[in-house]
């Protein structure tokens, strides 16, 4: 057993890994001013950019990754561009998939931050620009440190979805090893050539880790909600 | 000296009223903000900590905080405030709620004396009473060592005991560092030791303006003197009603006639005033 385990090749989980944590980091500086622009915002724009902002949490990944497919391919402006500038293709390549994942990703960053931003007493951020600090000071020295469940949830949950795509890293990656073949396109070939065993544990261990995840998650912010309860 | 000259509409309980207040305020004063709910009194204190945006001019000893709709930043007046729900920084303990605000050890060190909160300073907020964490609020306001004190209801949500002890270092703060402080309240006993101007504000609107004494006297028509209180019970004994009254933290008991009892419902606000000598208790 432990032979068989150990003769599996673990490329695509290593790729599966490194996309989500690159795609976790990104999102991260992208969705943080965003969400803490939204959480105290008045303006009109507010539902537009949370409605366009929470589409890939609604439509199919084929739809998605064929638009972005179509955005990133050599012949469109963006791949036009950073063929150009940087010398990357976005289409079936690691670059691509980051690309993807973060549109495909976005909201599960975005908005465990902004509901913890609004879940914030607005007259503690008050009292921090009352003692002279800027919304950026506050930001980082009140805000973020008093929604660290949420802050979690964001982050681990970013990191899990990435792990778990499939539709959107197939159609924009393919399935190039070592490049794009991440473990959910793996499993697929596996079953798609018959080969239920190595499925079969790259399955069980995709199943396990996310339990973990999870579980580590959800006690975290068990015990965190009852210190910070009161405040919130 | 501070002058006020402001106009905001307000949106309280679906009536639009439009807030506007023209005042000046000596400095070092200590000015009480009274009236009903929705009247007005938050915002206000509001807009004078440039919280919330208003028309017209606020002027801050020779410093312009409002003109012409320009509006200086909060960040930028010389002001406290202090919350009704406190507003402390979770993640900090007592000692860093008030070094946030100015790294000032020996200010810091000064203000936890002045409250009896040395021993408690490296504790979070979330482990300290109602009455610690409101003293840390206050301590935390005055770092900013401002020209303008605003409080919000700060006392409303602690026991008698605590708001009198509270009350008594909220002086002591506001004679130590010399700020003028507008305070809203609804206590009496609180607006007389505390305060020697109070303001009635009323939809927007103030209604009267003065020493707490001539504002807050509520006696009526021929009567001497005269205590809002709460009917707590009506004990029968023999032919006699003696009715049992919550004025302030005092418990007193007046002689009814039956008829007088029967007018009167227990838990509802009466008034205990005399004309002579005989006191007398009539529906508030």
């Amino acid at each position: 057993m432990l032979e068989k385990l150990l003769a599996v090749d673990y490329t695509p989980f290593v790729l599966s890994f490194k996309l989500a944590a690159v795609t976790t980091v990104v999102l991260f500086f992208i969705s943080l001013p965003l969400a803490w622009f939204l959480a105290r915002t008045r303006s009109r724009a507010k539902p537009l950019i949370e409605a366009l902002s929470a589409l890939p949490i609604v439509l199919p990944p084929s739809v998605l990754g064929f638009y972005i497919l179509r955005a990133l391919s050599d012949n469109s402006p963006v791949g036009a561009f950073f063929e150009k500038t940087f010398g990357v293709s976005l289409t079936f390549s690691f670059p691509g998939l980051v690309v993807a994942s973060c549109l495909y990703s976005f909201p599960f960053m975005l908005q465990p931050l902004q509901g913890g931003f609004q879940s914030l007493n607005r007259r503690m951020l008050e009292a921090s620009f009352i003692a002279g600090k800027s919304p950026l000071a506050t930001l980082f020295m009140v805000a973020l440190p008093n929604i660290k469940p949420a802050l979690l949830t964001a982050l681990i949950v970013t990191f899990a979805h990435t792990v778990g795509e499939f539709g959107v890293v197939l159609m924009v990656g393919g399935s190039i090893p070592g490049e794009t073949k991440v473990a959910s396109v793996a499993i697929y070939e596996f079953v798609e050539t018959m080969d239920f065993e190595t499925g079969h544990i790259y399955s069980a261990i995709m199943v396990l880790i996310s339990f973990v995840v999870l579980f580590a998650v959800y006690t975290f912010n068990h015990r965190h909600g009852r210190k910070f309860g009161a405040f919130q | 000296m501070i002058g006020i000259d402001i106009r905001k509409p307000l949106s309280a309980h679906g009536e639009a009223t439009v807030l506007q207040v023209r005042l000046r305020i000596e400095s070092g004063s200590f000015i009480a903000l009274a009236g009903p709910s929705g009247s007005g009194k938050t915002t206000l204190l509001r807009i004078l900590a440039g919280l919330e945006e208003a028309e017209g001019t606020i002027r801050v000893d020779g410093e312009t905080w409002l003109e012409e709709g320009k509006a200086l930043r909060p960040q930028k007046r010389a002001i406290g405030f202090v919350f009704q729900d406190y507003a402390l920084f979770p993640n900090m303990t007592v000692r860093q709620n008030l070094l946030f605000v100015r790294k000032d050890p020996a200010l810091a060190a000064q203000l936890l004396e002045l409250t009896e909160m040395e021993s408690l300073a490296h504790r979070y907020p979330h482990t300290l009473s109602g009455g610690q964490q409101q003293r840390v609020a206050l301590c935390r306001a005055m770092m900013n060592r401002p020209k303008l004190l605003l409080l919000d209801e700060p006392l409303s949500a602690l026991d008698p005991a605590m708001r009198t002890r509270l009350q008594h270092e909220i002086l002591t703060l506001h004679r130590r560092f010399g700020t003028t402080t507008i305070m809203v309240s609804h206590d009496p006993g609180e607006i007389y030791r505390l305060a020697e101007r109070v303001l009635m504000l009323k939809q927007g609107k103030i209604t009267a303006d003065g020493e707490p004494k001539t504002v807050l006297l509520h006696t009526r028509g021929s009567q001497k003197f005269s205590f809002e209180g709460e009917l707590l019970d009506i004990v029968r004994i023999d032919v006699m009603h003696i009715a049992v009254v919550a004025i302030g933290q005092q418990i007193v008991e007046v002689a009814l006639s039956r008829s007088e009892a029967a007018h009167l419902r227990i838990g509802e606000k009466v008034r205990v005033g005399t004309k002579a000598f005989a006191p007398t208790v009539t529906q508030a």
